[in-house]
Formats: C-alpha cells, sequence, structure tokens
C-alpha cells in the first residue's frame, strides 16, 4: 500500500455567489502522476486552485490534508513551503523584478534549499540548459513580456528549482502549441526523474500525456468527479470524449 | 478656545520609522529664539560674519517674506505651520571638522548610524554633513582637490577672496528672492548647505555627496546649495535628507541653484526621508547651457507635507533634462511633488518619468510643467507618471500642463494609475513569499526603474525604506 500525500475528503468550494465543486474526494499517492480532465468550465482549473490556497474561492465543507497535516485553512504560501506547487495557465508578469533574484528569494526562503550565490548559479545553469531557456532571460523582468512559450519554461523552471511534493499543472485553456507543449513535457519527464513528486496534470488535451506513465485518470464534469479509471481512460476519452460523462451525470440528477 | 496653551505646537500623526529615529540631546546648543525678527536675522549674519551684501539681501527677504501671502489654493495645507513656533536657527557646540575624530561624538554617532562615514570611504569623492543649522564635517579626497574642484559651505566660500566675489556673482539668480513665500524665508535665515564649483573639463570619477540631518525640534532647516559646473565638466551630486519624529511641526526651506554651463553634465541624486512632522517647502532649479546635461534623480520618502518641483531651464542649443522620481506617501503624508522644465534653446530634450506609491490613506500629487518657448525650435518634451495604489483609502493625482509656443516642437504626457492585482500576490504567495513580502516585492519591482539610477549603496538604502514602509501594511 502505497502512502497517501494529498486526500480531499468532501471538498466543496465556489466563489461567494456561486458553487463550483460538489463533494470532491480525491487520494493522490506518493510519486504517482494523475490526470484530471473535463470539458471546459468543469472546474477542473478552480480545483487545482483550491489546493494551491486561491483565497478568490471559499470552502464551503470538507477538507484537504497533505502530508499529513489538515491545510484546509493554510494560506498559498504556507502551502507552497510545504511542498506544493501550482503551474499556472497564464503566469502574472512582474514588473521591475528580475527573475535571477526572484528565483534566489524563493528558494532562500526554503532550508531545505538554501545554498551559496555559486551552487544555485549552477543549479539554474543547469536546468535552464535542459530546458533551452537562454541565460539571457534571467536578467528580464519576471516574465514581462515573455512569450506563452518562454513563460511556460519559467514555470518549469521554478518547479524543478522548488522540488516540490506535488505539482499540479494546470494545462486547461492554454491551447498548448507543439513547442509549449514539449516544453511542458520536458518539465514534466526532468521532475519525474530529478524530484520523484506526485504529478496532478489538469487538461483536456490528451497530447500532453502520451509520453507519460499515468496512474490514475479523473475525470470532471459540472464540478462533480463522475470517474476514475487507470491510463485507458485517457485513451477512451481520447476517441469519445465527455458526452458519456455528461449524461451520466444529468441522469443522476446532478446538475449544480 | 479662549485660553490657548502658551506654546501652541502644530502636532502629526506618529509613524514608526525606528532606523532613522533617533534623537541626540540638544545640550549646550546654541539656540535661536522662535519666530522672525530683524534683531534674529542680523544675529544669524553676525555669527557668520558675512559681507555686507549677504547682510542686507537676508534683510530685504526677510520684508519680503512679511510681505509676501501664502499662496492660495495651492497644494496641501501647510496652515499648521506656524513660524512663531519654529526656530530658524540651532546650532551644535562645534566647529567645523575636517576628521570624523574632531566631530562630537554623538554627532558622530548619528552620521555613523546612517552610513555617511562608510559611504565616504567606499565611494565617494567628498562629503559634506549638517546637523541642525551647521555643518558639521566638510572633506574631500586630495585627488579632487588636486583637480581644482572646490567642495565647501558657502559660509567659507564668502571668507575666501578668490570664491566670495563667485558666489555673490550667482547666489540667488536662479530662485529670486520674492518667487514665493518661502523663498523669502530661505534667504533670510539660510546657513549651511554647499558651495561647490567643478573647473571646466574636470571629470569627478566618484560622487560628492550631502547630508542634511535635522536633530533639534520645532526648528527649520534652511540649507543653500551652489553648484557650478564648468564648460565640459562632469559631477554627480548626491544629497540625502533625514529627520528623527517630533511632534512638533519641522521645516525644511532649502534652496539648491544649479549652473550647468555648454557641453558640462550634471546629475543631482536626492534621497528624502524627512520624518513625518516635516513640511519640506523646497525650492530646487537648474540652468543648462548648450550641448550640456542636467539629470536629475529623486527619491521622496519622507515629511508632512512637500512641495518640491525641481526645475530645469534649457537654455543652451541641443541641451536636455532627464527626470527620475518616485515618491512614497503613507499614512498622515500629502506630498505634492513634480517637476519643471523650460525648453528656451533649439533642439532641445526632456523626458520626465516619476512613479508615485500611496499607501494608508497617503496623498500623491504629481504636477509637471513643460513649456517651450517661441525659439525652442524642434525641441521635444515626454512626460510619463505611474502610480500605484496600494490600498483603497489612499489617493493620486496627476496634474500636467504643457505651453507649447513654438510649431515644430513636440510633446507627449501619459498617465497611468494602478493597484496591486489579486492574481499577481496569488503568484507571488503561491511560490511561497507571504503576502507582506509578496507586496514589497510588487513595490520594489515599481520602484525598480528609478532605483536603478542611483548608486547601489543608495539603491539598498532605498529598497530599505520601501521594505520599512511596507512593514506592519498588512493588517
Amino acid at each position: 500500500m502505497q502512502d497517501t500525500l494529498l486526500t480531499i475528503d468532501g471538498l466543496s468550494a465556489g466563489t461567494e455567489d456561486k458553487p463550483i465543486l460538489h463533494d470532491i474526494h480525491l487520494e493522490l499517492g506518493s510519486g504517482q502522476t494523475h490526470v484530471l480532465m473535463g470539458p471546459n468550465g468543469a472546474g477542473k482549473s478552480t480545483l487545482g486552485h483550491v489546493i494551491m490556497g486561491d483565497p478568490s474561492y471559499q470552502v464551503t465543507s470538507g477538507s484537504i490534508t497533505f502530508d499529513g497535516a489538515d491545510i484546509t485553512d493554510l494560506t498559498s504560501d504556507k502551502r507552497s513551503l510545504a511542498g506544493i506547487f501550482l503551474s499556472y495557465q497564464a503566469p502574472v508578469e512582474v514588473p521591475g523584478v528580475p527573475l535571477y533574484s526572484f528565483l534566489r528569494t524563493i528558494c532562500q526562503m526554503r532550508p531545505e534549499l538554501k545554498t551559496t550565490a555559486r551552487k544555485f548559479r549552477e543549479r539554474v545553469g543547469q536546468i535552464c540548459e535542459q530546458l533551452e531557456l537562454s541565460d539571457s532571460f534571467l536578467m528580464r523582468e519576471l516574465n514581462v513580456g515573455f512569450s506563452g512559450g518562454e513563460k511556460k519554461k519559467v514555470e518549469m523552471l521554478q518547479l524543478l528549482l522548488l522540488q516540490p511534493k506535488l505539482a499540479i499543472l494546470d494545462e486547461t485553456d492554454s491551447g498548448l502549441d507543439v513547442d509549449a507543449l514539449s516544453i511542458v513535457s520536458r518539465g514534466i519527464e526532468a521532475y519525474r526523474a530529478q524530484c520523484d513528486g506526485t504529478l496532478l496534470v489538469i487538461t483536456h488535451n490528451t497530447r500532453i500525456l502520451e509520453r507519460l506513465d499515468v496512474d490514475r485518470t479523473h475525470v470532471m464534469v459540472r464540478g462533480h468527479l463522475v470517474a476514475e479509471g487507470d491510463a485507458s481512460l485517457v485513451g477512451e476519452i481520447d476517441a469519445s470524449g465527455f458526452s458519456r460523462f455528461e449524461d451520466e451525470l444529468a441522469a443522476k440528477g446532478g446538475v449544480a | 478656545m479662549s485660553d490657548a496653551p502658551e506654546r501652541k505646537h502644530s502636532e502629526v500623526a506618529d509613524v514608526d520609522r525606528s532606523l532613522y529615529d533617533f534623537v541626540m540631546p540638544e545640550e549646550g546648543y546654541e539656540r535661536y529664539d522662535d519666530g522672525l525678527t530683524p534683531d534674529i536675522v542680523r544675529a544669524i549674519s553676525a555669527k557668520k560674519d558675512e559681507p555686507a551684501w549677504m547682510r542686507e539681501l537676508r534683510l530685504k527677504a526677510l520684508d519680503a517674506f512679511h510681505e509676501m501671502r501664502m499662496a492660495s489654493n495651492w497644494g496641501p495645507d501647510v496652515s499648521a505651520l506656524d513660524m512663531d513656533h519654529i526656530s530658524t536657527y540651532v546650532s551644535p557646540q562645534t566647529k567645523q571638522a575636517r576628521n570624523w575624530d574632531d566631530v562630537p561624538d554623538d554627532i558622530k554617532t548619528t552620521f555613523e548610524r546612517l552610513g555617511i562615514p562608510e559611504a565616504e570611504r567606499e565611494s565617494l569623492a567628498g562629503v559634506g554633513a549638517q546637523y541642525d543649522s551647521e555643518i558639521v564635517y566638510h572633506n574631500m579626497r586630495e585627488e579632487v582637490a588636486e583637480q581644482g574642484v572646490i567642495y565647501t559651505t558657502i559660509e567659507d566660500a564668502l571668507h575666501d577672496p578668490q570664491w566670495e566675489p563667485v558666489v555673490h556673482q550667482y547666489f540667488g539668480t536662479l530662485i529670486p528672492m520674492r518667487d514665493h513665500k518661502f523663498a523669502a524665508l530661505h534667504y533670510a535665515v539660510w546657513s549651511g548647505g554647499s558651495f561647490v564649483y567643478v573647473p571646466a573639463g574636470v571629470s569627478l570619477s566618484y560622487p560628492l555627496q550631502s547630508y542634511f540631518r535635522l536633530n533639534a525640534s520645532g526648528a527649520g532647516q534652511f540649507e543653500h546649495t551652489l553648484i557650478i559646473v564648468e564648460e565640459g565638466a562632469d559631477l554627480h551630486f548626491i544629497e540625502g535628507c533625514s529627520a528623527p519624529k517630533y511632534y512638533e511641526a519641522n521645516l525644511h526651506a532649502g534652496a539648491v541653484e544649479l549652473f550647468v554651463k555648454d557641453h558640462a553634465r550634471l546629475r543631482y541624486s536626492t534621497i528624502e526621508n524627512w520624518s513625518k512632522n516635516m513640511f519640506n517647502l523646497n525650492t530646487k532649479r537648474a540652468t543648462v547651457g548648450a550641448d550640456a546635461k542636467m539629470e536629475w534623480v529623486s527619491g521622496s520618502f519622507g515629511s508632512h507635507v512637500s512641495y518640491l518641483y525641481p526645475t530645469t531651464f534649457l537654455q543652451g542649443a541641443r541641451s536636455s533634462c532627464e527626470f527620475t522620481g518616485i515618491t512614497f506617501a503613507g499614512a498622515t503624508q500629502d506630498l505634492d511633488t513634480g517637476c519643471k522644465v523650460i525648453l528656451n534653446g533649439a533642439d532641445t530634450t526632456a523626458s520626465v518619468d516619476t512613479k508615485s506609491i500611496s499607501k494608508d490613506g497617503g496623498v500623491n500629487t504629481f504636477r509637471s510643467s513643460v513649456i517651450i518657448g517661441r525659439r525652442a525650435d524642434r525641441a521635444r518634451a515626454t512626460v510619463s507618471c505611474s502610480s500605484l495604489m496600494l490600498d483603497d483609502i489612499s489617493r493620486s493625482d496627476t496634474i500636467p500642463a504643457m505651453d507649447v509656443r513654438n510649431p515644430t516642437a513636440s510633446v507627449g504626457h501619459e498617465a497611468t494609475i494602478g493597484r496591486i492585482s489579486d492574481d499577481t500576490i496569488l503568484y507571488l504567495m503561491s511560490r511561497g513569499c507571504s503576502e507582506a513580502e509578496a507586496r514589497t516585492m510588487v513595490v520594489n519591482g515599481f520602484a525598480n526603474p528609478v532605483s536603478k539610477e542611483l548608486p547601489l549603496e543608495y539603491a539598498v538604502e532605498m529598497n530599505n525604506l520601501i521594505k520599512l514602509e511596507m512593514e506592519g501594511a498588512i493588517g
């Protein structure tokens, strides 16, 4: 029996005026790769944001347990320091903050990653090489004027530097072009190889999963987790879409 | 309110800024009576043993001060400033020293805590340090002196037969005493400040710095800075100011007159961190010759009320002015800042880039005035102003004025006002930054275009000031 890293138990959440997630149960085992799929607007991204602690969503019932501790009420920074990472669909631009000093700051605040300036520089250099990200980006302002693919690389760079226990990759609507797709795939591979962490990939694009050993697949429709299966479920969705799951949910009367 | 207290103090609310906030005892200091009388003005003049022309200038300025009215409908309210309760002259009982060891211990400690002697050893060509009304330390590196550079106080220059005529020729010519009421006040009671003369063709590889510390409570500081950069010469001058916090109002009404000759360059950097009981009513002006360049870098963090609009006259053809500034207004602060450029020469260029940050109810007003004269063919000016508001109770206004009298000139203005987005805070927090760290990071980033114009140690000081202002910002 594998250790459980993340347990979501009976979680309902939403914005002030609109419930989005309904009675979610989800368990992620250590070192496993899970995929969360579902049609547009199903609430997949919301679940990723709620796990990260985005204050724009309120948890109305249920709990989130991470690494043995209840994190339901923790702020995002505490969750990050505990080992959760969320890669955003559209990372924000932060003018005036050089990428390199930002990376240094977020690493130095973690006792397990604290290191000398020289070792840090080497480590960043290695990862940049892996991701084919030019050094010149390190002196630029965080994400400012970066293309979609460059922003993805910066997210993967942070993922590999921070080595979180759980990485949630929110790739829902990022209209991934071939380049971005290969960047994310490369990031995932390196993360799996170097950190042996747990992955939750949120997507409705099955191509990203082609090079990935998926342990479990979850399907979300209108805020409900409606199906769970092994990797073969990905293939099924690829072939016939989500309509079967939507129909089943409607038959059960589970309309939000 | 019939039985008003004997001494009414102007009070302003209190903000913690312990790094700058330490007071040294004033015991044994020479302190003139509060208020303004011809006797006080004569006493200041006599103490300085000035030439008669300077004494006459002071007395004329005093008349002007009493005659002139406060500008009505201008900027933040300064009615809380009562000149009858401000001492215009407070002097520590010490002579000006050329060696820090000769400076009295408490004053030396003050400047050490502000990092001045250290900066002098590492990266400055010369330092002047003013404490209350008098300069207590002044020194310049040998090799700079050997190039003929003069860096001294105006008082000392007035006692030097070679420089007295030069001071007489320039002093008070850029900022007329009747320019406004506080200019008149300044000329009546000015004390301390710097006189800098850079001979033609001389480039200083390190900056000169004057630091102004107002330790006394209920007092004013009225230093006069006069800088002449001769043809083809190059100078970076840094001015720093701070004061501990008091409940009584303090007043700063300095004057800065800058003469930048043909082909010369002057960069004038200021980090102003007056305490939040200070009325900072300061006047700065530069005149720029042909092919010469004036650069202003200005960081304003302190004071209760500021009126500060450095003005540049681009007189010579192809002369240029760059103004880079940032103001940070927190609780109890109402900062009215900006800049003014008058383009008179042909092919002159001015570029103004300012940032303002308001928080905890702080008020920022940015005024720019660009005047393009009739003969300024092909003159170009751009003004850009961006404001960041950190909450809903703060305020930021931009008031641009342009007066273009030449059809071949071009001017541009842009202003943006923004807030820190929740998405940005979430992004940074989800990478491990606390909310306060995330906000500080965003504000530092916003200020970065200004801090990168400063020498490293001042950029660090500015970032520390921002951090200090941001601390406790999160409830």
